[in-house]
């Protein structure tokens, strides 16, 4: 049987904001779409930036990416703050109590310790690069044009920080606060890094938000979170009785599988806007891709002494199949 | 490698924190930091040790997630209830709901502002500290926005005068005076753009700002409002401290700074302070149900936790605000200013305003003895004898703005308040018109960056102010039809007095619906 409780029923004079009907409609509209829309100024400015005077505050300009219309873009994920909070506090708690049972149960403990310590070598080296793209991806949110498009940065900013104090307490587990500074050690002065850093500080110079996003977000995790988390901790490692590890991380594989839906769907509205947008995508894909590949390779030979070309060429397959997805041939 | 068994020593919070903040950064040799830092330098100011800097909160992103779940949880569960039961019924009476209008489209758009601003800000630190504290509080400015979007959204489905504050913020007249203040901060460095924000606007006046609205609303049943002013509390605590920390530091790290930032701290108090003139208003004129008077709080929250605020900054070298004879003369004034100014122009802005009652006119005589009855009731007692005749006054001529603080130019001489002030300046063979000695200051300090300002009036004349496709040569021209078209103001609706609006009749048919059987 149904219940019926009653309320007093008004009929509301408009359904929701203007900006928000003259796009979807006069019809009840998501949270999503309320704090996303229109929210960035477009016009009329007071004054151009001391820091940057050829451009106004919010400059589609500072891009070579072209759109018609900035809120083409749309998060499959419907991310606004709360959506996002709510979704990561899930994530992390969950993550945790996984944490917390290799924690209790000494697994680390279990693994062989050769393993152990090429698990830290690799891993805890890549707290740096996400710190990196925690920068990164605040500087597409600074500096990129229109909310739909620069709002996921800072989610995606504050998730990077979130990864590397991650990985922070996955190497303090590891190998205590020692670990951490030989990690950082070989980060600064180790030449299996040297690529991948260079990578990142080259990175840390670049002005076109949307270039930025393909470096960081596409082209180097685009490589890095398949091959570090699924190939190398979820295969290689756990195969040889490092299912620990894989625990430990288990975050990390998670984010990047919910992320990647994201950076996919920014692509793919770009690209599909014109022939323009998407030659100048791959031709930045193509750049990116190359460079993280082979900065990846010395990388990916810490953990595996052999086969580390024939990963590397794995991941760049499944890597080009993605993209060929989302409408970027390389 | 020498791999340490978990059960080792256990690291202290702090040296935990470390690890998960400054141990992640690094100094970088591939590209110069001047380059990956190209902002840093341009201010003047030197910062010899970023590692000086003390975390105030050590806020890991796992327990920032949980906690700020926590409070969304909450937050949007008040949120839907209140909608649901159509809380907007209870508050104290239809006027009240100007004041969140201009809450929705002074304010809210500038917590995006701040958003972007902090991300600008995080990006262009070279120390771990700051950057993380500062992108955490972009996070943050981007969940005020929202939730106060969000909380508003039922408002707008039942009233005028919300329906596009994005627009609006960026176009309608006395809107470009919160708008060119976060404008004015976004465009400036990244230092000063913490001096103006972190500290003078969000340590120094926030209680001027937030407390009103958010207390208004407690006082005036509108428990929308007020929850997500709550929710926000604990956010605003970490950002006021963010706000003194950032300036002890800057302070601290060279004595070359002093200068710098004082002019700063002139600058953002006085630019900060004409901004809440619309607060002082909506507190002595908007809200039903008054928590104190405009004068109170400036007395309460400037002149006693400022005056302590500042002793404490004395030994840094740095002395309280230029201009605060002027101001603590003006508390008795502005705000009437303000408000007749609002009354005469309400056919040209996206609220009501009315005729206060006898009621409320004896409470200003009270809370105004020495300036109320004298210069600003007779007034306010003419008009409204005006408007009970049929002749309700709107004032048709487009005022003079200040090039500064974009406020029409109503304020009046410090000590004579029957006397209009006005100051002028010549910048390159043009005039520039100021309202104060303080904004004209600020003029002569940074002339090539307010004489950019898109002043609405004068752009109203330039025909700037039309919809495209707008031919004002035609006969029977109507500019102001126009430019509230521009403005996307629905003549009749949004605009005009409170007496006799849509707003008012419909929250008296809807409450009485809910609360008789009629």
């Amino acid at each position: 049987m149904q219940m019926d409780l009653r309320t007093v029923s008004i009929e509301p004079l408009r359904h929701t904001y203007s900006h928000i009907a003259r796009r979807f409609g006069d019809k009840p509209a998501s949270r999503y779409q309320e704090g996303t829309y229109d929210l960035q100024a477009t016009v009329n400015f007071h004054y151009r930036p001391t820091w940057d005077p050829d451009h106004e505050i919010f400059d589609p300009a500072r891009t070579r990416i072209k759109m018609a219309d900035w809120y083409a873009f749309k998060d499959p994920r419907q991310f606004y703050y709360g959506a996002y909070t709510l979704a990561r506090a899930k994530q992390q708690d969950a993550a945790e109590a996984t944490l917390g049972f290799v924690e209790t149960h000494g697994l680390v403990d279990t693994l062989d310790a050769a393993l152990r310590e090429r698990a830290a070598r690799l891993l805890l080296p890549l707290r740096h690069v996400a710190w990196g793209s925690n920068l990164n991806n605040a500087s597409v949110c600074a500096y990129g044009y229109g909310t739909a498009f620069t709002q996921a940065f800072i989610y995606q900013s504050m998730d990077q920080l979130a990864i590397a104090q991650n990985l922070t307490r996955v190497g303090l587990l590891l190998g205590g606060d020692e670990a951490l500074d030989q990690a950082k050690d070989d980060w600064m002065n180790a030449d299996a890094w040297q690529g991948l850093r260079r990578y990142v500080e080259d990175t840390f110079v670049l002005k076109d938000p949307y270039e930025l996003f393909i470096a960081q977000d596409v082209a180097l995790d685009g490589l890095l979170y398949p091959m570090v988390y699924e190939a190398i901790v979820g295969g290689v490692f756990a195969s040889q009785g490092g299912t620990a590890i894989g625990l430990a991380t288990q975050f990390m594989s998670e984010w990047f599988g919910e992320t990647k839906r994201w950076a996919d769907a920014t692509v793919k509205t770009a690209a599909s806007e014109s022939a323009d947008n998407t030659a100048q995508i791959e031709h930045w894909v193509t750049h990116w891709r190359d460079r993280a590949a082979a900065a990846l390779r010395p990388v990916a030979q810490i953990a595996v002494a052999e086969g580390a070309d024939e990963l590397i060429a794995e991941q760049v397959e499944q890597f080009n199949a993605r993209m060929a997805k989302a409408g970027i041939t390389v | 490698m020498d791999m340490k068994a978990t059960s080792g020593k256990k690291l202290g919070l702090k040296e935990k924190y470390r690890h998960m903040t400054r141990g992640l950064d690094w100094e970088p040799s591939y590209q110069k930091k001047e380059d990956i830092y190209p902002y840093m330098a341009y201010e003047g100011i030197k910062i010899h040790d970023w590692d000086k800097w003390e975390d105030p909160f050590r806020l890991t992103m796992d327990s920032y997630w949980k906690y700020q779940a926590e409070k969304e949880r909450k937050l949007y569960a008040i949120i839907d209830a209140y909608a649901q039961n159509n809380g907007h019924l209870n508050v104290t009476d239809a006027r009240y709901l100007n004041a969140i209008k201009l809450f929705l489209t002074g304010i809210s758009p500038l917590e995006y502002m701040a958003h972007r601003g902090f991300a600008h800000a995080g990006r262009a630190f070279p120390g771990a500290g700051p950057r993380v504290a500062c992108l955490m509080q972009s996070l943050d400015e981007i969940r005020h926005a929202q939730t106060q979007i969000h909380a508003l959204s039922n408002y707008n489905k039942h009233y005028n005068g919300f329906h596009d504050f994005s627009h609006m913020l960026q176009r309608v007249w006395y809107l470009s005076v919160p708008r060119s203040f976060f404008d004015d901060a976004v465009t400036a460095g990244p230092f000063e753009f913490m001096v103006a924000i972190g500290f003078s606007f969000e340590y120094v006046l926030t209680n001027l700002l937030f407390v009103p609205f958010v207390s208004g609303a407690a006082y005036n049943g509108d428990m929308g409002t007020m929850t997500f002013g709550f929710s926000a509390q604990s956010d605003e605590a970490r950002h006021m401290t963010l706000g003194l920390e950032i300036i002890k530091f800057i302070l601290e790290q060279d004595p070359d700074n002093v200068p710098i930032v004082q002019r700063w701290i002139d600058k953002w108090t006085w630019r900060g302070y004409r901004v809440l003139t619309l607060v002082g208003m909506m507190m002595d004129y908007m809200l039903p149900k008054r928590i104190m008077s405009w004068k109170e709080a400036w007395e309460v929250y400037f002149e006693q936790n400022g005056g302590a605020l500042f002793k404490d900054l004395a030994r840094y070298g740095i002395r309280p605000p230029k201009w605060l004879d002027q101001i603590a003369f003006d508390k008795d004034h502005i705000s009437h200013q303000a408000w007749a100014t609002f009354y005469q122009y309400g056919a040209a802005s996206d609220f009501h305003t009315w005729s206060p009652t006898d009621d409320e006119l004896d409470w200003l005589s009270k809370k105004y003895p020495d300036s109320f009855d004298k210069y600003y009731r007779p007034r306010l007692e003419h008009w409204r004898e005006q408007a009970k005749q049929g002749k309700r006054f709107y004032n048709t001529t487009l005022p003079q703005l200040c090039q500064v603080c974009q406020i029409p130019m109503i304020f009046t001489e410090p000590g004579d308040p029957t006397k209009t002030c006005y100051r002028e300046v010549d910048y390159l063979g043009e005039k520039f018109h100021f309202c104060s000695d303080g904004c004209k200051e600020i003029f002569e300090n940074e002339p090539e960056k307010f004489k950019q300002a898109w002043l609405p009036v004068n752009q109203i004349y330039q025909g700037n102010c039309f919809p495209d496709g707008t031919d004002p040569t035609v006969e029977d021209f109507e500019p102001l039809a126009k430019v509230l078209e521009y403005y996307h103001v629905n003549f009749g609706r949004d605009n005009l007095d409170f007496e006799g609006s849509e707003d008012q009749k419909n929250f008296a048919a809807w409450r009485g619906m809910a609360t008789t059987n009629e």
